[in-house]
């Protein structure tokens, strides 16, 4: 058998006869969103180191404070709230945006906003709560692994509320041509990714505290 | 005593069991690869001879791209020889742990040993008495090695006796190796530590067991007490000039530096230790 | 300012002096040379600022080839330090340097050498191989790009202004913690490659949607060249390891930076951690720099010999499963932590199991001379070069891979010479077998054939004077990064490895010799037929150069090796086959912002090094109103009319005519 591997010439099958992958290149859409896809699994790859050094250094609390001793979890379950909320509302500012109903995405996308924004707060207050109590990452190992995983998800998730200022800022200016839209749906697979990830992180940092 | 510094006095001189298991380990897995490694080099070069365009009396096979009975052959061959060197990777890997304790008849000997910039600390906690840069132990008798580094990762090497073992701060690892014949070992560190890390040389000396005795007696005479004072002086960032000991040591010094009380973590740059809290100097 | 002061700048010491001197005045002349030509809008438009996957993978080959040279000149200078630094000798380099030149030599051979190298080749050949215009994402390559120059102007700056990191290449804990590296030199180091790595990042990601989603009609995975395949992996392994580098470095960042205690001696940080976090990355890394240096030996040696590929599918699983493989293995680099018998023992497996594919690779290359009509080119001779080489060193990768063996091999001379023989005996000769071999593709000319040829034997005459006394010293006991050694018996192997190490430089100064000449009888070797080796694959179906847009019709893939088959079926049938009608095509336009954005990454980077916190706010400050200023860039292409394709094709000549 030849490795040649002739086959019948494609443009004598029928369109859908010929498998997806001889189809040629495929549309930008398509390839925004793939290329997309593998950044956010490129970002859950650094979640995944923070959260494998979070997971060695949970029990050095070098003489200080333990999770147990120091979390809120009421608190995180607002947070929660207010995080998995705004993934409910940044999917209806999408499904608005490629509807081409400005109104309804201005709403939602202020809606998000507002949501993404207590998330932040409520965070930022409780990072200052603990500085201010001799908890800070300085304190120890196990300090250090837990402000920086929290952290890295709020860093991203302040930046993503940059990144839906940006956006709305576009819808106004340049309207719904094709890159707009194709930016924000990477938007709210990047808002989505952050809800997983949030989800990983109150499991196993906020309910799996000892 | 000097050290024989001799060019062959590596890996493949071994004077001790561990070195020597390691050593047949090496020559044989070498030779059951060069068993695959030399044909294929050999037919490489004469591939590209026989078939090179200039030669009409080598088949032209322009379509010939693929032989079931080839690729059987050349997944199998690899897969045969890496899965009788697993084997042996299995084995000796647990054979010669690191941990394991080496079977003899006679008692073993306890040696802690701390790594700092930029020298070897010996302690024999059933002894009492330490010495820096120079091990001096009994042949013929296992040494059981704790160790430990006060700074940063350090390796502790002796290639004649075999495996080396990392040092970490608040750490402790273990190690079990045996000089069988009395003579001068030496012994290096094989993870990079900073500036003096090329100075960080030791000797290893196995005597016959009397000798060994007769040594203690001479270092508890020389004096010398190694204590935290002591060892903070010790743990300043330097080399020493020459090796040296200690005729007592406080008790239970080894667990707190691995705790890391027995002194702080001492920054650079770089000095010389000097004066009163220094070891006892031989020759 | 910071930390920083006129202190910084190595007056008091001679040799880093001369060398800052020297770096400078270099840069100064060709920046004079350029201003005064008059060539600024010229570079500017047409390089600087260029999206085209041809010109920016020109421009990585330039970046590691110049790099290689700063890395070398590391390296004779390690050479003659140890030729002399024998037996109570303290030689020409005290620690305090020496300890910088094998660390920076280590970082700028990987980083910046090695890896623009392959990057650079598969920018290059990609596109052309897969019968399409551009990567993905044009403007994201260029941004790749810049980022790594900018690592560069970092780790180079390091030598003018400061100091670099005396840790070795990988930089552990708790040597690079600021207890035991209070100075600069770490904080080079790590803000160079966290840079860098948001590029190198970005390719991973450029390449594989490439693959993956952008290839000519017709060609499924199953008629991909092998190059593409090795590519594809090699960006697989991009896209997982490189973020595990990120978060490490990130981690030592915020220990050096805000006191956090990841890694550090007190308060219960973990230095072995650290260990096995960066070779999670390290070991995955090996094999994005050797992937698609097989890749282009397949190339080369299926050209070369007139025949396809032996064992096409079986090269793939074989790829695919290093690929995967590669991410199971990394605990191999610390086998004297300590880890226990038993994981020892499933990692020295591991490894093991890798040199199956490895092997299996070989063979078919093995099979592919065999029955081949072998025109002895000067890629052939890096492709023969390489597998004799290469095997050795993989070999002596499996002895170590048995633990016990590895407890008197580890950090010893010994490993030294094993990774320098498959890095130099793989990736190196694999980067100039596809820079010999694309060169024409490139550029429109080939190199010269016989300085190609003595370039050849320097390398490898030179590798085995220079790294065959380091596997006997190794076995006699001598470790790595020593500065000096007490052995007066190992200096006659010491003084042979820096004859060895003075071979190879005089390689590297044929190479540069080479291109000079080259050059300028370029016309002797003028590849009018786009297709100067009698290729297989589609690139060779284009001009050299090709056009910007590199095809004005996407071809019809039917098989492997594309254009081979077209060459034949042209041989055979008179009639032009039915290709449809020329139309329209956009490509991408030319942007500033990849360069915009490194020149204000260089400025963050320098700005957090010396602690000058400003200046690092108007380095960020700068990238975000850069990306923000490129949003609302609303024209990202231009069209190019059917006219001008039509004038372009009518004057190729037809595949096949000139063989």
């Amino acid at each position: 058998m030849s490795a040649l591997d002739v086959t019948d010439a494609p443009e004598l099958l029928r369109d859908d006869e010929v498998p997806l992958s001889r189809r040629g290149p495929a549309a930008t859409r398509d390839v925004v969103a793939f290329g997309f896809w593998l950044f956010l699994l490129s970002d859950i790859v650094i979640f995944a180191t923070l959260f494998a050094g979070y997971a060695v250094l949970s029990g050095q609390t070098a003489g200080g404070p333990t999770g147990v001793q120091l979390f809120d979890r009421g608190r995180v379950l607002l947070e929660t709230a207010c995080l998995l909320t705004s993934s409910l509302t940044c999917g209806l500012c999408a499904l608005s945006c490629v509807q081409r109903n400005t109104a309804a995405t201005y709403l939602w996308g202020a809606v998000t906003f507002l949501l993404g924004a207590s998330f932040i707060a409520l965070e930022f207050s409780e990072f200052a709560r603990l500085i201010a109590q001799g908890a800070g990452p300085t304190r120890s190992a196990f300090l250090s692994a837990f402000f920086s995983l929290v952290g890295t998800h709020g860093l991203h998730v302040t930046l993503g509320l940059g990144w839906l200022m940006v956006m709305m800022a576009q819808v106004t200016t340049l309207g719904f041509r094709p890159m707009i839209i194709r930016r924000l749906l990477c938007f709210s697979l990047f808002w989505h990714t952050l809800d997983i990830v949030w989800i990983g992180v109150f499991t196993i940092v906020y309910l799996g505290a000892r | 005593m000097q050290s024989a510094w001799t060019w062959h006095a590596g890996v493949l001189d071994p004077q001790g069991p561990i070195g020597a298991a390691e050593r047949t380990i090496l020559l044989n897995a070498t030779a059951i690869m060069l068993a695959v490694i030399v044909p294929v080099i050999v037919l490489t070069l004469v591939f590209a001879w026989w078939f090179r365009s200039g030669n009409r009396s080598a088949r032209y096979l322009p379509d010939w791209s693929y032989s079931g009975r080839i690729e059987l052959v050349t997944w199998s061959i690899p897969a045969l020889i890496i899965m009788f060197l697993g084997g042996i990777a299995w084995i000796s890997a647990h054979a010669l742990d690191p941990h394991r304790p080496i079977r003899s008849a006679v008692a073993p000997i306890d040696i802690e040993v701390v790594s700092l910039d930029w020298k070897w600390l010996f302690i024999y906690p059933e002894q009492g008495i330490a010495g820096v840069n120079r091990l001096v132990v009994p042949a013929g008798t296992p040494i059981r090695f704790r160790l430990t580094s006060a700074s940063v990762m350090n390796s502790f090497f002796v290639p004649q006796l075999g495996s080396q073992i990392y040092t970490m701060p608040h750490m402790t690892t273990r190690l079990n190796l045996q000089a069988d014949r009395p003579g001068v070992y030496r012994g290096l560190s094989a993870q990079f530590s900073g500036d003096g890390f090329s100075d960080m040389r030791f000797d290893v000396v196995a005597v016959p067991s009397d000798a060994f005795a007769q040594w203690l007696a001479t270092t508890r005479a020389r004096g010398g007490m190694l204590d935290s004072a002591s060892y903070a002086h010790l743990a300043q960032p330097g080399t020493l000039a020459a090796p040296g000991t200690f005729g007592s040591v406080a008790p239970q010094l080894f667990e707190t530096v691995v705790m890391g009380d027995a002194t702080a973590a001492v920054m650079p740059p770089a000095g010389h230790s000097s004066g009163d809290s220094a070891p006892r100097s031989v020759n | 300012m910071g930390k920083l002061t006129w202190a910084a700048i190595p007056f008091d010491q001679p040799i880093q002096m001369a060398a800052s001197v020297l770096v400078v005045v270099a840069i100064a002349a060709i920046l004079a040379l350029v201003t005064s030509k008059g060539w600024w809008p010229y570079v500017w438009r047409e390089w600087i600022t260029s999206v085209d996957h041809k010109r920016i993978g020109v421009m990585y080959v330039l970046l590691g080839l110049v790099m290689l040279v700063r890395g070398f000149i590391d390296a004779i200078m390690m050479r003659s330090q140890l030729a002399i630094a024998a037996r109570g000798a303290q030689g020409y380099l005290p620690p305090e340097h020496y300890n910088q030149i094998f660390s920076s030599h280590g970082t700028i051979m990987i980083f910046f050498v090695a890896m623009p190298f392959v990057i650079g080749l598969m920018n290059l050949v990609l596109p052309l191989q897969l019968g399409i215009r551009d990567v993905a994402f044009p403007t994201l390559n260029s941004v790749s790009l810049w980022l790594t120059a900018a690592g560069v102007l970092l780790v180079n700056l390091s030598l003018v202004v400061g100091e670099f990191a005396r840790t070795g290449w990988l930089a552990y804990p708790p040597l690079s913690e600021l207890a035991y590296s209070p100075g600069v030199g770490v904080d080079y180091y790590l803000w160079a490659l966290q840079i860098s790595g948001v590029g190198t990042l970005l390719t991973g990601i450029n390449f594989t949607t490439t693959i993956l989603k952008l290839r000519a009609p017709g060609m499924g995975y199953s008629q991909m060249p092998i190059f593409c395949w090795t590519a594809l992996a090699s960006s697989l392994l991009i896209i997982a390891a490189f973020p595990i580098l990120t978060a490490t470095f990130a981690m030592l960042l915020l220990d050096r930076y805000l006191g956090f205690h990841f890694f550090t001696n007190d308060l219960s940080g973990n230095a072995m951690m650290y260990v096995n976090l960066i070779w999670a990355w390290g070991h995955p890394e090996v094999y994005i720099l050797i992937l698609p240096a097989f890749g282009v030996f397949s190339e080369v040696i299926a050209t070369f010999s007139g025949k396809p590929i032996f064992g096409y599918r079986s090269m793939v699983i074989a790829t695919m499963a290093i690929c995967v493989l590669s991410f199971m293995v990394w605990l191999h680099h610390f086998f004297t932590m300590g880890a226990g018998a038993d994981v020892n023992s499933f990692f020295g497996i591991m490894t093991m199991i890798i040199a199956v594919p490895t092997g299996v690779k070989v063979f078919n290359w093995l099979f592919t001379l065999y029955g081949g009509r072998i025109r002895f080119n000067v890629p052939v001779y890096w492709a023969l070069g390489f597998m004799v080489t290469f095997v050795i060193g993989g070999m002596t990768g499996v002895l170590m891979a048995v633990p016990p063996a590895d407890f008197v091999l580890h950090n010893s001379l010994f490993l030294v010479a094993h990774f320098h023989n498959v890095i130099i005996g793989g990736v190196l000769f694999g980067a100039f077998a596809g820079y010999t071999y694309w060169f024409p593709k490139a550029f429109g000319f080939t190199l010269d054939e016989r300085l190609g040829k003595a370039v050849f034997w320097c390398w490898f005459i030179g590798f085995y004077l220079a790294f065959m006394p380091l596997y006997a010293l190794g076995l006699m006991g001598a470790t790595r990064r020593m500065q000096h050694y007490a052995d007066a018996g190992w200096q006659p192997l010491m003084l042979v490895a820096l004859v060895g190490a003075v071979v190879i430089l005089a390689g590297l100064a044929l190479t540069i010799l080479q291109l000079v000449i080259s050059i300028r009888t370029r016309e002797r070797r003028r590849d009018l037929t786009g297709d100067p080796w009698d290729g297989r694959t589609l690139e060779w179906s284009t001009s050299s150069p090709p056009p910007p847009w590199n095809f004005a019709r996407l071809p019809q893939v039917q098989g492997i090796d594309a254009y081979w088959e077209v060459k034949h079926r042209r041989k055979e049938s008179t009639a032009a086959s039915a290709e449809g009608q020329l139309e329209a095509i956009w490509v991408p336009k030319s942007s500033a912002i990849g360069f915009v954005t490194a020149f204000f990454a260089v400025v963050m980077g320098f700005a957090l090094i010396w602690h000058i916190w400003w200046m690092a706010a108007a380095g960020l400050a700068g990238i975000v109103l850069g990306a923000l200023v490129h949003a609302w860039r609303v024209e990202g292409e231009v069209e190019i009319p059917v006219e001008t394709l039509a004038a372009l094709e009518s004057a190729r000549p037809e595949p096949g005519a000139a063989t």
